[in-house]
């Protein structure tokens, strides 16, 4: 029997889609203000192999000197991405949805078996409810990470006034630096994310849209039903 | 009342469809109407060349709005972060020569106050050395992204204030300050101004400021970011409107805050 599953708030799906454009326009414009003095690079012994960011980075992406609109585009949009993350928060706190989204103290051993399931390694995946082990990680984790991003970001904004913050950050150096290796993880994340969303399917990227999900039910299970199939 | 119990229920492919329509619809259009609005945003007009200039329209109106909000936060007590001499940059670094180039004539230099009245001091620098010196190792910040530990020393502008009888001018919103060629311009909001730390430098690393960095006299406001720290003060004038303010006038906020 066909069915309909409610999955996704509309709430949820509402500051996810909002989240989506806001921080890619967040991560434009902190790159435009970056390029003013962009001193970060990867260096392994002493060797640096790569520099943030090469100048064909910049040039394709239309980055060199416009840090004043690169400012005051991020110091309009932080707005709104605080904004939205917070309800996000305080709506998942309220409906009780953290209880699906936090790890648990299986969640760590768990998402190994999910990553070797992931990976083909393993075939069977361990049980799960609405979200996999290691989706509750990374959900969980990049609501952390906007948290961090908003901290960092207030302590290089206002390093006088918010000096609290910015001691907190381990200083304004730290702060930055922070900030900058968050932004990174974001794009990580989004790659990770649109490779796992494009694996788990059409069912499952539809709920993220329409809230909900199609289940097959077969007559008269015999046993306990199979875990659902890997969500995103 | 007729057609409505007509209605047969649904079967579950025709929700599925339904609710696939409606979601779908709703998402393409409000998909539609986000690109719509960030294309209007990216191409709205200029601000009309003023105080402020070179900023998206609505960009400005929203710097302005979010300095109204963050100076709820600002206080006296609040003070930038200090270190010992040790730690001070023996190269201080130089960012900009606009309006303090060149070598300053030292001889007679004064330092001209409009007050509100219309009256207008002229300062010397020696009167300006015989109060007592405050003396500052903080770090310096650029809006660039750079910052740099410095030490400075001089009158605090407070001290000045208090010493030359200018408490009533205090009442003005803003503090205008101009290099002597009004090549370069800063305008303060007066808390800033009046900030415990803000000081006239006439001394970097415990000698007199050299000329590119704004002999005989520049400003140094922990409190703010680089460009408001005016090399070579030329005037100072206090008023209720912004005063004109070189960078806000190529795009950058005029409130620069730290």
């Amino acid at each position: 029997m066909k069915r309909i599953k409610e999955k996704h708030s509309l709430l949820m799906r509402w500051t996810h889609w909002v989240n989506f454009p806001i921080l890619t326009v967040m991560i434009w414009s902190g790159m435009l203000i970056y390029w003013a003095n962009d001193e970060y690079s990867l260096s392994i012994f002493g060797a640096t192999i790569f520099n943030f960011f090469p100048d064909g980075f910049y040039t394709a992406l239309n980055i060199p000197h416009r840090l004043a609109e690169g400012m005051a585009f991020h110091f309009l949009f932080m707005w709104i991405f605080a904004i939205n993350g917070l309800v996000y928060v305080l709506y998942t706190l309220i409906s009780g949805a953290w209880r699906e989204l936090l790890p648990n103290r299986h969640s760590f051993k768990e998402a190994w078996l999910v990553l070797l399931h992931d990976l083909h390694i393993r075939k069977m995946a361990p049980p799960q409810k609405k979200y996999n082990a290691a989706q509750r990680i990374a959900y969980t984790a990049i609501i952390v990470m906007g948290f961090g991003s908003l901290i960092t970001g207030l302590a290089i904004y206002k390093p006088v006034q918010f000096y609290y913050l910015t001691w907190l950050c381990g200083g304004y150096h730290t702060a930055r630096i922070i900030h900058f290796i968050l932004t990174i993880g974001y794009v990580l994340f989004f790659l990770v994310h649109v490779i796992q969303v494009i694996l788990a399917g059409w069912n499952n990227f539809r709920s993220v849209i329409s809230g909900f999900e199609i289940v097959n039910d077969k007559p008269k299970p015999a046993t306990q039903s199979t875990p659902a199939k890997d969500g995103n | 009342m007729e057609t409505k119990h007509k209605k047969k229920e649904l079967t579950v492919d025709q929700k599925i469809k339904r609710r696939n329509f409606i979601s779908f619809g709703i998402f393409a259009v409000l998909s539609g109407a986000a690109y719509e609005g960030w294309q209007w945003l990216y191409h709205s007009p200029a601000e009309e060349q003023g105080v402020t200039a070179g900023a998206h329209k609505p960009l400005r109106r929203a710097l302005n709005k979010t300095e109204l909000f963050f100076r709820n936060f600002f206080s006296n007590n609040h003070l930038v972060k200090t270190y010992p001499k040790e730690r001070a940059a023996k190269n201080v670094r130089h960012n900009s020569d606009i309006g303090s180039g060149g070598t300053p004539n030292l001889d007679n230099y004064m330092l001209q106050v409009k007050r509100l009245s219309g009256e207008v001091l002229n300062i010397s620098m020696d009167q300006i050395r015989a109060l007592p010196k405050t003396e500052i190792v903080y770090d310096f910040k650029c809006v660039e992204g750079w910052d740099q530990i410095q030490y400075w020393g001089g009158l605090k502008f407070i001290d000045f204030i208090e010493h030359f009888n200018l408490a009533g001018d205090t009442r003005a919103a803003y503090v205008g300050l101009t290099t002597p060629d009004k090549g370069y311009y800063v305008g303060l909001d007066m808390p800033s101004a009046v900030h415990p730390q803000t000081i006239l430098a006439y001394e970097m690393n415990g000698k007199p400021v050299p000329a590119n960095h704004g002999a005989p006299v520049r400003l140094i406001i922990p409190v703010k970011y680089g460009i408001k720290n005016l090399k070579r003060i030329g005037s100072i004038n206090f008023s209720n409107k912004r005063p004109p303010d070189y960078w806000a006038e190529r795009g950058y906020d005029y409130y620069s805050g730290l």
